[in-house]
């Protein structure tokens, strides 16, 4: 509950404070939003299955978003940043959906 | 990318040491930090400044993109003007060759007598009671007219051309085809004064139609007209050279 919580105060304060993206986090904060969503929609399956664990949750969190990042620097410097960024955002949109339908089973049971 | 589902249940000692409050202020920081990129990143694509911060590559695709859109219209509007340029200038030509020929038919309809030409002038009435005034002197008439500058004569209802020719004989006057009836008039364009000047120099005229007995009356005007016309004649054989 507090982590949701703390969600909706991100938000206010993002829309509260209107913050200038430094010119070198611009183009991993898209990949790095969608990978930190993955690590969140993880935590609440594990939440829901009752094996969560916040060592899992932060490392993960934080490994998600350091990797897409990395693999989309590392997409840049090869000259193939739009195409791997892409399979990124692929990827973690399909371990999305997989997390998503997990939650969906245990609220709706269906 | 290790995923929370894949991890059962580790140690516990590790578990207990990450289960304290600690972990919670930071799973909700971390939670926090999702919502506040979150709204970074939509407000950031809203404001629709994806220029800024797209990859080089891209930006370099969009050039190029921009680049032959540019050369493309460039193109097209070069040709446009080409085409508009040679438009007006054949509008132009076209114009002016069409105001020549008006200007050019003009002057050769008065000369063959194929439009009604007005202007300052003489009328010339020739009496003839005796009927014994010949052609010639008509023609005499016409040629001290024509010397003296006049530019379009008729004689009676009939228009002076390039080809009119006087004949029968005293009295009975035949202009190309067409009887005289005395008295014959003749309207003459030109410079009045020197249309009447030439009429009555010694021996000429004038002292030929008192020989044969007529009568003739001079009347300078300002504004005469030749209405009479003639029909353009097609040449049977001439051609114009090339």
């Amino acid at each position: 509950m507090y982590a949701v919580i703390a969600l909706i105060v991100g938000v206010a304060v993002g829309l509260l404070v209107h913050p200038t993206v430094p010119e070198w986090l611009a183009p991993y904060l898209p990949i790095a939003v969608v990978a930190a969503l993955d690590a969140v929609f993880g935590g609440l399956r594990a939440k829901l299955d009752n094996i969560f664990d916040a060592k899992v949750f932060v490392v993960s969190f934080v490994a998600n978003v350091l990797v897409a990042g990395f693999i989309v620097f590392l997409g840049d410097q090869l000259g193939v940043g739009t195409q791997l960024s892409t399979a990124v955002v692929v990827v973690l949109g399909i371990r999305i959906f997989g997390n998503a339908a997990a939650i969906r089973r245990h609220i709706f049971k269906a | 990318m290790t995923d929370v589902p894949a991890e059962p249940d580790p140690k516990p000692p590790a578990r207990s040491r990450w289960s304290g409050s600690g972990a919670h202020l930071l799973i909700a920081a971390l939670c926090a930090l999702l919502g506040f990129a979150v709204v970074l990143q939509v407000q950031r694509t809203a404001a629709g400044d994806t220029l800024a911060a797209a990859r080089p590559d891209d930006l370099v695709q969009i050039l190029d993109e921009l680049q032959r859109r540019e050369d493309d219209l460039n193109s097209e509007i070069a040709g446009l003007q080409e085409s508009l340029g040679r438009l007006q200038r054949s509008g132009e030509s076209s114009e002016e060759a069409l105001a020549e020929a008006r200007r050019q038919s003009a002057v050769l309809g008065i000369l063959t007598g194929t439009v009604p030409a007005t202007g300052p002038g003489v009328s010339i009435t020739i009496a003839d009671p005796d009927g014994r005034v010949p052609p010639e002197v008509l023609l005499d008439a016409i040629q001290e007219l024509r010397n003296a500058g006049a530019e379009a004569f008729q004689v009676g209802p009939v228009r002076i051309g390039v080809d009119s020719a006087f004949t029968g004989s005293g009295g009975a006057v035949v202009l190309d085809g067409q009887a005289l009836t005395a008295p014959y008039t003749i309207t003459a364009v030109g410079d009045p004064p020197t249309l009447a000047a030439a009429l009555a120099i010694p021996g000429g005229v004038l002292d030929t139609v008192r020989r044969a007995g007529g009568t003739m009356e001079v009347t300078q005007s300002d504004s005469v007209s030749v209405n009479a016309l003639r029909q353009p004649r097609e040449p049977l054989y001439a051609r114009p050279a090339p």
